[in-house]
């Protein structure tokens, strides 16, 4: 089964999953940030692989993919990387990148490697989900990997509805129409209508809400929506490459106690 | 008008284009795909927008038969002067109808984005003329290298904010642009080429059409035929190329030469021709041709000519490559300073770099005597001449 699905079988409320930027602050840091991440109370983690145009991106992940590619991060290498923790990964991971990267490697190559290297999903932002359901669909299910999806507050309801039937693990809720790590008002009018919302409607599959989640605070809000909440711009901000373990034990300490 | 060379109902050109977008962007296009088609073909769009490209604008811009070139290369040689465009370029004509667009639609906001800037320039006036706000994105060193035009939109009224990202230049332009409108949903994004998700792609080629309508009309009154033999245009993302080729391509007989910017050569790393030295996959929300690694990283373009400086080409010439319909040439940086000066003297027109470009192929085709031939100055030069200049210098110092 699924490791994805697995989770969220045994655990329903109060999931953290994290994102960081595969190669950053230095090339070997992938494997680092994922061995503390999992021995913390961290149930999901996110590896972006960093990309030249990264256009959901705000200047944060920007900037953390710019150093990663600086130096000299390539998928293949990420592959390598995530393979050799294979045996001692406990968490679930997910591998966040553009179609195009997907697309230049070879989307069978890609899937492979993923299968190969233990990783259980995907999230492509730009993947147009007709494309999904027509090239791709049956290729996730062979390698049982699973495809998240995303929904904004812009999002009608039908269209809720018919994503959280195409994804699979959960439902990314992005808290607000925007680019990651941008300072939103979390507890706005238009966050809580777009949680009310949701919660409304008759969705099965697990829900995790993204951007804008920076502290205990925030965290503990997404909680009351969704099963949890996904945390990238301030984790990163948080990293000390001089110090990466304590300065990440010391950040996932703020945000779960 | 149908045309198997046009964006399909499901927004591809054969195996390019689509809309490659995050769900942030969903509702935006989707509101564009709806009503862009119905609105720019109808009536009172269409009366409107040839209004104000003829007492705006100060369309039809002249087919200027040029005696000289005509002598040099031995056939029949007309220039579309598109550089005669109010605000010097044929931007003009896709800032207009793409505003009247944001006015049906009650969007209060432009945003777009720009390389040599003439694109900003024409969005900055038409803003200023339609009571629009105006933000504009501009790559720091094309912010550096054509001043003027920055100037220029600054007076207009328009906030011009400096791109740092990647290699500030168009393409980061056009992500930060992207970005601004995930964070800004309310505001119109008006691109300024023929690149983007569908349906960009082909409604400013829809809009800038107007230049080959009247490349017909002309002819037809000169010889009694509508159709020339040849028409050159300079390409980067397409407009220009989109705009000249539009009522030519379902006619065989008439051969389409795009001309893309080789910067220092296809052989060197500093290029910005995507068709002859790109590959596959996607760019600014379309699959196309673009500059990229095998690991689908976008490799920065150079080209001397900021609005040719860009790694990918719009979504329509990458099937139009791939069909054969349009022939893909190259000129360098050095070619293309060379050919633009030499019509600067010979003609008194200063074409802008972008458009030195396509003089810079007249040489590498053999035209017949009876042949007309269609080059398109789809931009006046003034904004190029410190480059000219020290052009100039360098090579009279290299004379001595």
């Amino acid at each position: 089964m699924n490791k994805i699905n697995d989770l969220f079988k045994r655990k329903n409320s109060r999931i953290l999953c994290i994102y960081f930027t595969a190669g950053f602050p230095k090339i070997n840091s992938t494997t680092k940030i994922i061995n503390t991440l999992q021995n913390l109370p961290v149930d999901l983690i996110e590896v972006g692989i960093p990309y030249s145009d990264p256009l959901a991106d705000g200047t944060v992940i920007q900037n953390s993919n710019k150093i990663s590619l600086k130096n000299g991060m390539n998928l293949s290498l990420l592959f390598s990387q995530i393979k050799e923790l294979k045996n001692k990964m406990t968490v679930p991971i997910i591998v966040m990148g553009y179609y195009n990267q997907l697309y230049k490697f070879g989307e069978k190559n890609f899937l492979e490697n993923c299968k190969k290297s233990g990783v259980s999903g995907l999230i492509i932002p730009d993947l147009p989900v007709n494309l999904f359901i027509n090239k791709y669909q049956n290729l996730f299910k062979k390698y049982s990997l699973s495809m998240i999806f995303l929904v904004t507050p812009q999002t009608d309801s039908s269209r809720i509805l018919f994503l959280s039937q195409i994804t699979n693990g959960f439902l990314y809720l992005v808290s607000s129409n925007s680019t990651t790590g941008k300072i939103v008002d979390f507890f706005g009018k238009e966050q809580i209508s777009f949680f009310e919302k949701i919660k409304k409607l008759p969705i099965s599959t697990p829900k995790l809400i993204g951007f804008g989640i920076k502290d205990k605070e925030t965290f503990n809000f997404s909680c009351q929506y969704a099963n949890g909440g996904i945390i990238g711009s301030s984790f990163i901000q948080s990293l000390n490459k001089n110090n990466l373990e304590e300065s990440i034990k010391k950040y996932i300490k703020s945000i779960v106690d | 008008m149908k045309n198997k060379f046009f964006v399909d109902d499901n927004g591809y050109y054969g195996e390019f284009g689509g809309s490659f977008i995050p769900e942030m962007l969903y509702n935006n296009i989707k509101e564009l795909q709806k009503n862009y088609k119905n609105f720019i073909r109808s009536v009172q769009f269409q009366t409107l927008y040839k209004k104000i490209l003829k007492n705006y604008v100060g369309r039809p811009t002249p087919l200027f038969f040029c005696k000289k070139y005509s002598k040099k290369y031995k056939t029949k040689i007309f220039f579309k002067r598109e550089d005669l465009n109010y605000t010097g370029s044929h931007k003009i004509n896709n800032a207009i109808g793409q505003s009247l667009l944001a006015k049906q639609l009650n969007k209060k906001t432009i945003i777009a984005e720009t390389g040599a800037g003439q694109h900003g320039v024409a969005t900055a006036t038409v803003c200023a003329l339609m009571d629009l706000k105006c933000v504009i994105f501009m790559g720091e060193t094309d912010i550096n290298r054509q001043y003027t035009n920055v100037l220029r939109m600054k007076s207009l009224g328009a906030k011009v904010i400096p791109v740092c990202s990647g290699d500030k230049t168009l393409k980061d332009a056009v992500n930060e642009a992207i970005r601004y409108w995930i964070n800004h949903p309310e505001s119109y994004y008006l691109i300024g080429s023929t690149v983007g998700p569908h349906p960009y792609p082909q409604m400013v080629a829809d809009i800038q059409s107007v230049i080959s309508e009247e490349i017909k009309i002309q002819l037809k009154e000169m010889y009694g035929s509508c159709y020339p033999n040849y028409v050159i245009a300079c390409i980067g993302g397409g407009s220009n190329a989109a705009g000249s080729f539009y009522h030519f391509l379902d006619n065989d007989s008439v051969n389409l030469i795009a001309v893309e910017a080789a910067g220092h050569g296809i052989k060197t790393k500093k290029t910005a021709a995507s068709i002859h030295c790109g590959s596959k996959g996607i760019l600014h929300g379309s699959m196309t041709f673009l500059l990229q690694n095998e690991d689908g990283q976008v490799i920065p373009a150079y080209s001397i000519s900021p609005g040719l400086d860009y790694p990918g080409i719009g979504p329509m010439f990458a099937n139009l490559f791939i069909k054969k319909r349009v022939k893909f040439l190259y000129s360098t940086d050095k070619e293309a300073l060379r050919e633009g000066y030499e019509l600067i003297r010979s003609e008194g027109i200063i074409p802008a770099l972008e458009s030195a470009h396509a003089l810079a192929s007249l040489k590498k085709i053999s035209f017949k005597k009876e042949d007309t031939v269609v080059v398109i100055l789809s931009g006046r030069g003034d904004k190029d001449i410190n480059v000219y200049e020290k052009f100039l210098t360098k090579n009279l110092s290299y004379d001595e």
